[in-house]
């Protein structure tokens, strides 16, 4: 059964960039920091691929936020997705509003499956997929995982992870919990979050690249879907955390068993 | 205004990290002066109920066959009916898979706006902050939930264990879920055995990266002498030396341990992320200019297939 999916590509810091906090507590510096689609959106992308390669289908891909979030629209396009969608917003965002306007999104693509990655890595919050799940009404699976290794031979032919169940109507999906790993099969239409073994994602190539150009991105404005956009979690200031002293070198084993035995006490 | 603490059982047992989540409550009910709840779901869960009154606060036990596996879609109205219920203000849990894949969804059930691993609050009553981690803790926020109803989970290594203070009511909560009506159904879940500690809950990790060259062996010993989770960098996952729920770091898992051993790891900024709120860090490096010097409070240029060994061996003699 062809697999119509949605998936997101976040525009985030490079996590090899340093972050640094303005001085004012503001915000962070953005001087020299690279952007790229946050990691677990290309997990996301990766397995809808797949999916796709497998089932058949259409793989869109969105993204929220100013004119430059097109750059990871064009990546995921080049990694394969079909077409694009940039839900134009500036200015701050939180997984609260981002629901909202992928709900409003949902309702017009109707989508049998959303995937998206269970967390970004610039706000950490891990709420998006859960809060869109909910205002859909959809079953949730969070944080997508396999029980095959990302050295396994079906890594290697680029299986999906996800697989579908009774009769294309519904997905198994396995999942990173604590202390295991959990089955659950949720009925489609369904929202999946990935988390980072779920698969190892692909590089666009040169061709993609080319033929991501050409492939079609649609704008909508964020301020034509009807929602409030204001943040429901309002960031008061940003700080970095206390710098470390640390520096300290011990000779040998038997001096760094007895500062951490009688100064740090922790053993 | 008062607080609710969802708990979280695993097979009829209290997941320690529920104790550390009701130490927030508490914190939170004082400083808001509300009186604090607790809801506890399952099936055939009325031990763990009781055991949970035992730490003061009026328990919900929300018992009922559609509830055997911890579902989301199941979970998040029953929270969010006890919620309303008490007029709960702030609804907090710990930030573990659990609570992490429910917290959200019984959030957007109630239109609350959501901070995850909160790591401590600021100010009082209707103004309460929340301090969280972003970039993977390279910066603290402080931030506002502007939200009539505000949901919360906490890192569970910030907050002490609740202690045992004397009996609170166990109330049943309504349980109005209609299992046939469900679009997850659980399939089954398959425990990773360890006979070591969780590594997001442990008190000690001992970390390999690149410089074990795939061997092991010697942090793994460590690790067993101190009763420690053993944790890796992006390397030495990458490598396929070791599974990857390993991995330590900004896109792995993020630790606090009391001590944190990295052994053989040079310090990528992706790692730092995952561990640099360790309370006491340990390096052990061939090279004496790794970074990660710059933040262990105590450094060992060394080998450390022999220096591994040799603090085994001491803390076995010591115990």
């Amino acid at each position: 059964m062809p697999l119509k999916i949605l998936v997101t590509a976040k525009r985030v810091e490079d996590p090899e960039s340093k972050i640094k906090v303005k001085p004012d507590g503001t915000g962070i510096v953005t001087d020299g920091v690279n952007y790229k689609m946050n990691p677990f959106d290309e997990i996301a992308v990766e397995e809808a691929l797949r999916l796709r390669e497998k089932h058949g289908g259409e793989v869109t891909v969105a993204s929220i936020g100013g004119e430059r979030s097109a750059t990871e629209i064009r990546a995921a396009l080049a990694m394969g997705a079909d077409r694009g969608v940039l839900i134009r917003h500036d200015g701050p965002l939180d997984p609260f509003v981002v629901s909202a306007l992928l709900a409003k999104l949902f309702e017009r693509e109707k989508p049998d499956l959303v995937i998206l990655g269970k967390q970004s890595i610039d706000d950490d919050q891990n709420q998006a997929g859960q809060f869109l799940a909910e205002r859909l009404g959809l079953p949730q699976a969070t944080f997508a995982s396999k029980t095959e290794s990302l050295e396994s031979e079906a890594e290697q032919k680029k299986e999906p992870g996800l697989v579908l169940a009774g009769g294309g109507k519904a997905l198994q999906v396995v999942r990173e919990v604590d202390g295991g790993v959990e089955t659950l099969e949720v009925t489609l239409p369904a929202v999946v979050t990935t988390d980072l073994r779920l698969n190892k994602p692909r590089f666009a190539s040169l061709p993609g690249i080319m033929k991501a150009k050409k492939k079609p991105l649609q704008e909508l404005p964020a301020a034509s879907l009807g929602v409030d956009l204001a943040p429901k979690v309002v960031v008061k200031r940003l700080a970095e955390p206390p710098a470390r002293k640390g520096g300290v070198k011990v000779q040998d084993v038997d001096e760094l068993w007895k500062k951490l035995h009688e100064e740090a006490k922790v053993l | 205004m008062n607080v609710l603490i969802v708990a979280e059982q695993f097979q009829g047992a209290v997941r320690k990290a529920t104790l550390n989540a009701l130490s927030a409550g508490r914190e939170l009910a004082r400083r808001t002066g509300g009186k604090l709840h607790l809801v506890v779901l399952g099936k055939g869960i009325g031990p763990v109920a009781s055991e949970l009154a035992q730490y003061g606060a009026e328990v919900h036990v929300a018992d009922a066959a559609a509830l055997e596996h911890p579902l989301a879609e199941a979970y998040a109205p029953v929270v969010a009916e006890v919620a309303k219920a008490v007029q709960a203000t702030y609804v907090g849990a710990a930030a573990t898979a659990y609570g992490k894949d429910l917290l959200p969804r019984a959030a957007a059930r109630l239109g609350a706006g959501m901070a995850t691993e909160v790591l401590g609050f600021g100010g009082e009553g209707a103004s309460v902050t929340f301090r969280r981690p972003m970039w993977a803790g390279n910066v603290l926020a402080e931030v506002e939930i502007a939200t009539p109803v505000k949901a919360f989970t906490v890192r569970a290594t910030e907050f002490a264990p609740a202690k045992k203070e004397g009996a609170g009511a166990v109330t049943p909560a309504p349980v109005n879920v209609d299992a046939g009506a469900l679009k997850t159904r659980y399939v089954g879940f398959k425990e990773v055995k360890s006979a070591r500690p969780e590594l997001t809950e442990a008190r000690v990790v001992v970390s390999g990266g690149r410089g074990t060259k795939g061997d092991f062996g010697p942090i793994e010993a460590l690790a067993d002498a101190l009763g420690a989770a053993v944790g890796a960098s992006r390397a030495a996952v990458d490598a396929g030396w070791v599974p990857n729920d390993w991995q330590v770091g900004q896109t792995g898992k993020v630790v606090a341990p009391e001590l944190y051993v990295a052994a053989g790891i040079s310090g990528a900024i992706q790692h730092l992320a995952g561990m640099k709120s360790s309370k006491v860090i340990v390096a052990v490096n061939k090279d004496p200019d790794a970074p990660i010097f710059q933040l262990a409070d105590y450094g060992l240029v060394g080998d450390l297939f022999k220096a591994l060994p040799e603090l085994a061996a001491k803390v076995k003699a010591s115990r």
